[in-house]
């Protein structure tokens, strides 16, 4: 049931809603990847990031995208935990340090395992609008898991303006999205963090971005 | 259906319309087995033609209403792609979602084809309008910057694209060959005509440039060859379509090629100033919507006040 709730979901609100409400400007489509397993990492200025980056890849891949977001935040409450996790489909991540000992991971693995897409924002929050905060390593831990899966960087930018941190009312604005080449597992986490830094950070330099002050 | 109420002539435009798409879309392909590889972008030019003309035709068709909503969504488009090319003030966020609802209403005027506010609605109420909203925000460092960009963006993507619009809202008696839909293609067809001539005569026979700095592809022979041929496919257009007496039909045609032009290069000049080749990538092989309606938001109230003038 919810599964087909979600199918249509996507298909009737959040496609209509990315595509012609907003609008997409994509560079090089073609570095995404079609089929599982592997870690989109983007920057993260809006919730509509979320549903933009799903939105790039065809309805029928729907079933293994699955985007790792805050625990704390998206399971608060009853009703928006079950959105959440049934419908936009998210892995719930503990953001607090575990002091119970279980692998914060834990889920995050297991989809990469089952060959799933895992949508991941290092910065850990929306943050200031259209700025990039520092990444969280976490991701670094993964892709060491992991080392032959792909790491796919991808830069937004316009979601920010369009619905950002503490605001309810969406406004419009095509959005850039920069997809970069899949970064190989260097062999250690620093290296890895620099590597994935760097992608964003020129990615971020391919398109004439407007002022937002 | 509402077919039926649409004149011969406005049917047999569109029906030659594809012919002509058809005939582009076989010498195309004739080039592009001749030289592989070469023609990517002309194939997907031709291919959103496609595109582009389909969805004219069908919301002609369909209905008044639909032909509007189709209009309506054009417009938005186009100040989206306007909205997000401009440097914007995080403070005058909630300022544009009224600038977008200004959209639907200038809409509506058309709908209820009261002249007297479409004519005065954006220039008037929402110039006035929106420069107070953005003071009631209380930002004003860089309200005068704001205030004028956001005007001149309505201007051409809601006000002069809502004139095409308008010429279906004019009375039938106006047009008795084929009323405001024959109006509207004829608008339609010249100026994205037009366009195709100037690209096609600057590429056959192109040498002086008319303005290096601002479109470095316009020149001379682009120009007035292609504002030349506009004139004669206008001529034979106007019989079908139009009211038009002959002299009216050149002037028409006259009109549509230089406002054409100006638009182009207007529009070019925006680009140019905010650094961006094309306004977005939404039809592909053209670029954005801005760079497919640039001519006609100059052509579409210099054609309207003509006729207005003339034959209302």
């Amino acid at each position: 049931m919810n599964r087909v709730l979600r199918y249509c979901f996507f298909l009737v609100v959040v496609r209509p809603l990315v595509l012609i409400v907003l609008g997409i400007n994509i560079r090089h489509r073609e570095r995404l990847p079609m089929a599982g397993p592997a870690i989109i990492v983007a920057n993260h200025n809006s919730h509509l990031d979320t549903l933009a980056l799903m939105t790039l890849f065809p309805q029928r891949l729907l079933e293994s995208l699955r985007p790792v977001a805050a625990a704390d935040y998206f399971l608060s409450r009853k009703g928006l935990a079950w959105f959440a996790t049934q419908i936009i489909g998210i892995i719930p991540l503990s953001r607090k340090l575990h002091h119970s000992g279980g692998d914060p991971l834990k889920g995050c693995h297991e989809a990469l395992d089952r060959g799933d897409i895992l949508i991941i924002f290092p910065e850990g929050s929306r943050g200031e609008p259209e700025h990039l905060a520092a990444f969280k390593t976490g991701i670094a831990h993964l892709a060491e898991r992991h080392p032959q899966t792909p790491v796919i960087p991808v830069f937004l930018h316009g979601l920010g303006k369009a619905l950002p941190k503490g605001e309810s009312l969406l406004v419009p604005f095509f959005c850039d999205i920069f997809v970069g080449a899949k970064l190989a597992w260097p062999g250690a986490r620093q290296e890895f963090m620099a590597a994935l830094d760097g992608a964003i950070r020129s990615l971020a330099t391919e398109g004439k971005l407007p002022d937002w002050e | 259906m509402i077919l039926i109420t649409l004149a011969p002539a406005v049917l047999w435009t569109l029906a030659s319309i594809f012919g002509v798409l058809v005939i582009a879309s076989l010498a195309v392909a004739w080039l592009a087995r001749r030289k592989p590889g070469g023609h990517g972008e002309l194939v997907l030019r031709v291919k959103s033609w496609w595109l582009m003309v389909s969805l004219f035709s069908l919301a002609l068709v369909f209905s008044r209403g639909a032909a509007l909503a189709l209009f309506g969504l054009i417009s938005f488009l186009a100040l989206k792609e306007y909205l997000s090319l401009i440097p914007t003030r995080r403070a005058d966020r909630r300022v544009l979602f009224w600038a977008y609802l200004a959209i639907p209403v200038q809409f509506l005027w058309v709908f209820m084809e009261w002249y007297g506010m479409f004519i005065i609605f954006v220039p008037v109420y929402m110039f006035l309008g929106l420069a107070f909203r953005m003071v009631v925000g209380g930002v004003t460092q860089g309200f005068l910057r704001a205030a004028g960009m956001l005007h001149w963006g309505l201007m051409v993507t809601l006000f002069s694209l809502s004139h095409v619009a308008y010429l279906l809202a004019l009375p039938a008696e106006g047009n008795p060959p084929a009323g405001g839909p024959g109006l509207l293609l004829f608008l339609v067809v010249a100026t994205e005509a037009n366009d195709v001539f100037q690209y096609l005569w600057g590429r056959g026979l192109g040498r002086h440039r008319v303005m290096p700095s601002v479109s470095p592809n316009k020149t001379w022979e682009g120009l007035i060859g292609g504002v030349s041929t506009t004139i004669l496919l206008a001529a034979l257009l106007s019989v079908w379509l139009t009211p038009f007496s002959w002299p009216h039909a050149l002037a028409a045609g006259l009109i549509i090629g230089l406002g054409g032009f100006c638009g182009d290069v207007t529009i070019s000049a925006v680009k140019r100033d905010l650094g961006v080749k094309d306004s977005g990538s939404l039809l592909p092989g053209h670029g954005g919507i801005l760079d497919r309606v640039d001519s006609l938001a100059f052509t579409a109230p210099l054609f309207f006040h003509f006729t207005y003038y003339f034959y209302y």
